[in-house]
């Protein structure tokens, strides 16, 4: 029989420890990845001429960083790695990619998707304006162009990276005005005994808090977002928050990183007809898997922040979870001691990823509460009004309708920075709980597709 | 069990051609109650590339689409909604001289039917269209055709009819129809009784499904439609654009809505299922329509497709709808099976349809769309394909 065709989507950790267990297992994947260089987002290799060191790129998380990339190097000439390989839509067994403007077709025995998370997003007013980041957006920014969004910068919103982009980009030299968390400070210290499942990573993040202190910047727990202040010209000039006190404070300003926590890319899931379940905690839907990342679907695994959100350390170890799931339904010998040590480092790593979720709370009220005038998917320009009324006036209680009847959703982005929100005003505004409202039906492709690819088919 | 819910009539399928009886049903002073198993116009009515386009249909059906244009240009005022139609005018194109020759014909055929078409080549036709590109050699204008946004209209009609006071029970699923006592009764899924004095079946990809209760299936099958959609752009493409052919891969249509994206289908129609309620859009297909995209309209290439989506159509041998009463059960109509291209007729069957129950007549020839013609043999005739 030949080699199974085993296809990784994602060079980030996940992706990168899946490949060097089926490698480890004398298999050849073939590795797809959007991006120019290996490591995903969190291990972002900077270009080439670029000389930072590690310490300078990663912080606290050098070694582990360098250490993926080297596992990475030793294991280039053993797969088939394909970089700036979008992978737009998958069917009937086949991934389907764009790479320089050219599609490509790669069938699969077994698919393992490890496509990363993107931030997730609350509108607030005047998010629409120029100079508005995802903190995704702003820490790549850093990360690969040594470029900050803007001189004087506010953070709002709430989770690890909220405060771990806050830092950087203190660190980096850019003027940090004000670092805004919509989590009280209580919820953090509620969340000690889960986040004590990993009492090193607790550590770091109790330097990292301790490091935004000593940093100056001004540093407020708890607020409401009121505002985001612009102009159409000039952009953003500033951000009102209420303070955790009551009273409205504004922040003068040239650009704000925004996010929420992060939300798995979960699309490539959902094109492979994976089941999703609802998540009451993180208030979302998210793809089902077993305990090794086997989605609903036969020969489709799923591994890393693409379906559940544990971060850089989780990833790895889903990943080559997902490769021993792999190879125990390939029929290949799994190596068990190793796999059970894994399944158990898994678990430390999903109650970790509870207390960060128990600590940095989705603040769905927020969301609910928005004004109407408010925007909220940029895309097509809806504002949260016209949405309230779909789903009030034109009985719309479902996200899908909603989207049918008022375009929230439809836009480049597909819902992925407003579909969240616009689910909790579609459930606010027709008394429907969050679950019952559904989720919006992913559709290829993924990322805008260039029509010119329709030239260089065979 | 509680008493059945009664009307004069009752309407099975809440599509665009539901939707629009019903309404048309209470402006004739009906009662009317329409159940419909998920939304109003959620199925093939909410997601077809919205053609409100005449030319090019089965010659015979030209009165039923001229009787539905008319109520177009008037939609928004009797619905008090914008379901975005724009008569913008329809362009079919031609690559061959043999098609050029065909569509010319059926602009000769189609004037005693009411229907103006402009023939248009060369340097005229690249004139006043200059964005075409340079294989097109003949476009046949239809200056009173365009198009509308078909996630509006059905919900639109919806909404008028039941302001006209029907009964809009959505979310319900029939189980069983049957004429009791000369009287119709719907069984649903909650256990719910529906009677009705007369009965029409606007059930789109699951009209059969109820018709052979009465003893009359339909041989339909269905389809899943290809579409999908640009970014938006500067609005700049008015007509509605179509090519003329024969070779199926070669089929494309594609408009421009005023918000400025550019929606697009046709080619080879990917799987859906009528069980599953899901229908795809195969990657083969949606590349394959990139690469004809541009033989219409060469700067469409510097745009990117930003999604795509399918519904659940249902065709029949000969192309042509089912549409009028039943041929074995008196108070029974039927008017599902629109093969691709129902949207644009939507407005004119709920019209013809509540004439028809309301005065046992219609102004407007139907005959060629009797469901008798499946109890004896199939007869060959073509339509369009949207």
């Amino acid at each position: 029989m030949a080699d199974p065709r085993i296809v990784i989507v994602g060079a980030g950790p996940a992706g990168i420890r899946a490949a060097g267990a089926l490698v480890a297992a004398g298999l050849r994947p073939i590795l797809l990845d959007e991006g120019q260089r290996d490591g995903g987002q969190i291990y972002r290799r900077q270009p080439e001429g670029f000389t930072r060191t590690p310490e300078q790129l990663y912080g606290t998380e050098a070694a582990r960083a360098v250490a993926l990339h080297e596992s990475f190097e030793r294991l280039k000439p053993q797969i088939a790695y394909h970089p700036r390989h979008l992978v737009w839509n998958v069917a009937d067994g086949v991934v389907h990619t764009i790479s320089e403007g050219k599609p490509g077709q790669f069938a699969y025995d077994a698919l393992i998707i490890a496509a990363g998370a993107t931030d997730r997003l609350l509108p607030v007013k005047g998010w629409q304006h120029a100079g508005v980041y995802s903190l995704g957006g702003a820490q790549i920014a850093l990360k690969a162009q040594a470029c900050a969004i803007g001189r004087r910068v506010v953070f709002l919103g709430t989770g690890p990276l909220l405060q771990l982009v806050a830092l950087q980009y203190h660190k980096a030299g850019a003027g940090v005005v004000a670092l805004l968390d919509t989590s009280p400070f209580r919820r953090q210290v509620m969340a000690l005994p889960k986040l004590a499942a990993r009492p090193g990573m607790l550590v770091k993040g109790l330097r990292l808090v301790g490091g935004l202190m000593a940093s100056g910047m001004a540093i407020h727990r708890g607020v409401t977002p009121v505002e985001i202040h612009g102009e159409a010209e000039a952009g953003v000039t500033g951000v009102s928050v209420r303070l955790a006190s009551g009273r409205i404070r504004r922040f003068d300003c040239d650009a704000v990183g925004l996010g929420y926590h992060l939300r798995p890319e979960a699309q490539l899931a959902d094109l492979a007809r994976c089941a999703f379940t609802f998540d009451p905690k993180t208030r979302q839907y998210w793809p089902e898997i077993d305990a090794e990342g086997r989605s609903s679907v036969p020969g489709v695994y799923l591994a890393g922040d693409g379906v559940r959100t544990q971060g850089a350390d989780g990833a790895e170890i889903s990943g080559a979870l997902a490769a021993c799931a792999v190879l125990a339904d390939l029929g290949r010998a799994v190596p068990e001691a190793e796999r059970a040590a894994l399944r158990a480092r898994a678990r430390i790593m999903e109650r970790f990823r509870e207390g960060i979720a128990e600590a940095y709370p989705w603040p769905a009220h927020l969301a609910a509460d928005l004004p109407d005038e408010a925007i909220l998917c940029r895309c097509e320009g809806i504002t949260v009004g016209e949405v309230r009324e779909a789903a009030t006036g034109k009985g719309a209680d479902e996200v899908n309708r909603a989207k049918a009847l008022t375009r929230v959703g439809m836009g480049r982005c597909q819902g992925r920075y407003c579909g969240h929100a616009g689910a909790e005003i579609v459930a606010a505004a027709s008394g429907v709980p969050l679950e019952a409202v559904g989720r919006l039906r992913g559709q290829a492709p993924v990322k805008p597709l260039a029509i010119s690819a329709g030239e260089s088919q065979p | 069990m509680t008493e059945p819910q009664r009307s004069d009539v009752l309407i099975i399928g809440g599509g665009i051609m539901g939707a629009s009886a019903a309404f048309f049903l209470r402006q004739r002073g009906k009662s009317v109650t329409l159940i419909e198993r998920g939304l109003i116009g959620q199925q093939a009515s909410g997601t077809n590339f919205g053609n409100v386009r005449r030319q090019g249909r089965y010659l015979p059906q030209l009165p039923l689409a001229n009787r539905s244009r008319a109520i177009w240009g008037r939609l928004n005022e009797m619905l008090g909604e914008d379901a975005e139609f724009l008569p913008s005018g329809h362009l079919r194109l031609a690559y061959s001289e043999e098609m050029a020759g065909r569509i010319e014909q059926y602009g000769r055929d189609a004037r005693p039917y009411g229907l103006e078409l402009q023939m248009l080549s060369g340097n005229v036709l690249r004139d006043r269209f200059p964005f075409l590109g340079p294989e097109i050699r003949a476009g046949s204008y239809s200056p009173l055709d365009g198009h509308a946004n078909p996630r509006l209209a059905a919900p639109a009609f919806g909404r008028a009819a039941k302001r006209a006071g029907a009964v809009i029970v959505e979310r319900t699923e029939v189980l069983s129809v049957e004429q009791e006592g000369g009287s119709f009764r719907a069984l649903t899924a909650d256990g719910r009784v529906f009677r009705a004095e007369q009965m029409l079946i606007t059930a789109g990809a699951w009209g059969s499904r109820l018709s052979q209760q009465f003893g009359e299936p339909a041989p339909l099958v269905v389809h899943g439609p290809q579409m999908a959609v640009t970014e938006p752009v500067p609005y700049a493409l008015e007509p509605v654009l179509g090519i003329a052919t024969t070779i199926p891969e070669e089929i494309i249509y594609l408009r421009q809505v005023k918000r400025g994206n550019i929606v697009f289908g046709g080619g080879i129609r990917g799987p859906a299922s009528a069980e599953t309620l899901r229908a795809y859009v195969k990657p083969e297909n949606t590349l394959g329509q990139l690469a004809q995209i541009t033989r219409i309209v060469p700067a469409l290439r510097r745009l990117n497709v930003i999604r795509v989506w399918s519904g659940i159509e249902s065709y029949l041998p000969d192309d042509i709808p089912i549409m009028g009463p039943s041929a074995r059960v008196s108070g029974l109509h039927y008017a599902f099976g629109f093969c691709g291209h129902g949207f644009q007729l939507g407005p004119g069957v709920g019209d013809v349809m509540a004439e028809l129950i309301a005065t046992g007549q219609t102004s407007t020839p139907i005959e060629p769309f009797t469901i008798a013609r499946f109890a004896s043999k199939a007869t060959n005739q073509t339509g369009g394909h949207e």
